[in-house]
């Protein structure tokens, strides 16, 4: 028979700085792209593409007659509409960041499954009892 | 030692109530994710185009399709509250399932916040119309997560009686919308041969845009956390969840279709509400007034089906002293999850008052896509450890290995798509949950009683 793990009492102060510790970390992982100052991907337009925006028709936009009717029936005119249209993601791959952000995940998981199965053993044992290996 | 463990006694113990059927569970899955096709799917228009975004659609349909069969197959057979938390509990281990408990508390409580945001921006936006200007919509935010949250501590049988009603309604505006535009009449009342434009960041794109193809699903497998609390877990999850998965399929379709046939794709890539800007482009204010209605019962819906989700998990691991054991205290008189619920109200709240919406929303897609990355690992051990036969399953999947599979490779698919665009979001929530890790590890795992936390009367795991 396994020896039954006997956890300690945890004080209500103890229970209550655990809740803080966790949220704080949830808040702190919801800033941390702010802090950095870390893009989304989306491209800021250069500045001569921004004033060609102010300058833009409906044709240089690539707008057809259809899209065009669209978007003035949502209430835009090349300007406004253009602002948008111009507004793309920048899919470039930069192979450092993707292999850290592979590693990154790809570590997690190991460590995750690793230290669990160390821990369902002891589970398993102490339910079932020790079996001879 | 015997090689099976039966339950243990608990009379004195008080359980949830089992008084739910496979509508309540339609209800819950489905109104938590209908939101979805009111909003936020167009972003992946956004990252791939109107085409790429049906694309990712698809792919991503069948990654939930694979969601459904697994987790119709693991939760009908672990029924318990917590869902996918509990089932890591009794198949991969403790560290995992916390990390689980996790995702689906980090999932829906952001969920929860952003959808507050809608219907606070939603009823500020009616005053505005009807003259009532200078209302505030955060104390709408407020209120509705403080009512529904009411609603869900008075107990589980009318919380999703009311999520059905609002679903069901949110649902039908979509078929009436689709209808109403009169869709036969191509070039005349819809332009998808003008609008579609082909694929503008070729098909890189398609993949960036698997990230928030994810919106037209995002929450089904919440199904799972009324496991506990449906009278037949063998019949009702499996019937309410596939039923749910029919459902949004539909509605994804019909969204897209009329969507992308009335909105240039460049405004519906970045539209707050693209169906009831579908809506407004037919000029008929009763499909208007229809979609209003539709966009705030969907929100009000997936807020609601969250707190209920959200807050079994976190019971669940207070239960287990995973959490704080005061978590897992139910109510004497409503037989919910009382403590858990109420406190998750602040948190809610404070996520959406954040001004980081955007992060919320990564952070909640990201947490549920952790969660499926489980799930292909967990579905796999579970046949490992108990081969069919072994254990009584309420219900089977077909294909195994396939789905599990499948759902590992458009996991993987999609975490490089969350890269093109979002890596550092990525980083920064992997980040997170490797440091939750750890303190659990090292920390929270003391107060954990080892053998109590398998439960379910199985035999002994092969190869254990």
């Amino acid at each position: 028979m396994a020896k039954i793990y006997q956890p300690p009492k945890q004080s209500r102060l103890g229970q209550f700085i655990d809740c803080v510790f966790l949220i704080a970390i949830v808040y702190g992982s919801l800033m941390l792209p702010l802090l950095f100052n870390f893009g989304n991907g989306e491209e800021t337009p250069p500045p001569e593409t921004a004033a060609a925006v102010q300058e833009a028709t409906w044709e240089s936009l690539g707008q057809n007659a259809v899209m065009q009717q669209q978007w003035e029936k949502l209430g835009f005119d090349p300007a406004s509409a253009g602002e948008i249209i111009n507004d793309r993601f920048d899919y470039t791959i930069e192979p450092w960041s993707l292999g850290i952000t592979a590693a990154i995940l790809i570590g997690y998981f190991i460590f995750v499954l690793t230290f669990s199965e160390k821990e369902y053993r002891e589970v398993i044992d102490e339910r079932f009892g020790k079996r001879q290996r | 030692m015997s090689d099976t463990v039966a339950q243990a006694p608990e009379k004195d113990r008080l359980f949830l109530l089992k008084v739910l059927g496979p509508t309540h569970v339609w209800a819950l899955g489905v109104g938590i994710v209908l939101v979805g096709e009111y909003m936020g799917w167009n972003f992946s228009v956004a990252k791939g185009g109107a085409l790429g975004s049906l694309i990712a659609c698809w792919v991503i349909g069948l990654l939930y399709t694979c969601v459904a069969m697994i987790d119709s197959e693991v939760t009908s057979t672990v029924a318990a509250a917590g869902g996918q938390y509990t089932q890591a509990k009794h198949i991969i281990g403790p560290l995992m399932a916390f990390n689980v408990g996790l995702y689906l508390v980090m999932a829906y409580t952001m969920l929860e916040a952003a959808d507050a945001l809608v219907v606070g921006d939603l009823i500020h936006q009616i005053g505005v119309e009807t003259g009532a200007v200078g209302l505030d919509p955060r104390a709408f935010v407020v209120l509705t997560i403080a009512f529904l949250a009411w609603l869900n501590y008075r107990g589980v049988l009318m919380t999703l009686t009311v999520n059905f009603l609002i679903t069901a309604v949110a649902f039908v505006a979509i078929i009436v919308l689709f209808f109403g535009i009169q869709p036969w009449q191509e070039g005349q009342t819809i332009f998808h041969r003008e609008l579609l434009t082909g694929l503008p960041y070729g098909w890189i794109g398609v993949v960036a845009a698997l990230q928030f193809g994810m919106w037209y699903y995002l929450g089904i497998e919440g199904t799972c956390q009324a496991a506990e609390e449906v009278r037949s877990a063998g019949r009702s999850i499996p019937l309410g969840t596939m039923l749910g998965m029919i459902t949004l399929l539909i509605a994804a379709s019909l969204t897209w279709f009329v969507a992308s046939g009335l909105l240039p794709w460049e405004y519906l890539g970045q539209s707050v509400v693209p169906l009831y800007d579908t809506a407004r482009m037919t000029g008929s204010p009763f499909l208007q007034s229809l979609l209003f209605i539709g966009t705030l019962f969907a929100a009000i819906a997936s807020a609601n089906g969250c707190i209920n989700d959200a807050a079994r998990a976190w019971f669940s691991m207070g239960r287990d002293k995973y959490m704080p054991i005061w978590f897992g205290a139910v109510h004497p008189r409503y037989r919910t999850p009382f403590r858990s619920i109420v406190f998750l109200i602040p948190i809610a709240v404070s996520f959406a008052f954040t001004g980081l919406l955007d992060q919320v929303i990564t952070f909640s897609i990201l947490s549920g896509l952790l969660g499926y990355t489980f799930m292909s690992i967990n579905v796999m051990k579970f046949r490992r450890s108990w081969p069919l036969g072994s254990i009584d399953r309420g219900y089977v999947h077909p294909f195994h290995p396939v789905p599990a599979l499948m759902l590992l490779t458009l996991c993987l698919a999609t975490y490089f798509a969350t890269y093109l665009g979002y890596g550092a979001q990525l980083i920064s929530i992997l980040v997170f949950y490797i440091i939750a890790s750890i303190w659990f590890a090292l920390h929270r795992y003391r107060y954990v009683a080892r053998g109590d936390q398998f439960t379910m009367a199985w035999p002994r795991p092969a190869n254990y």
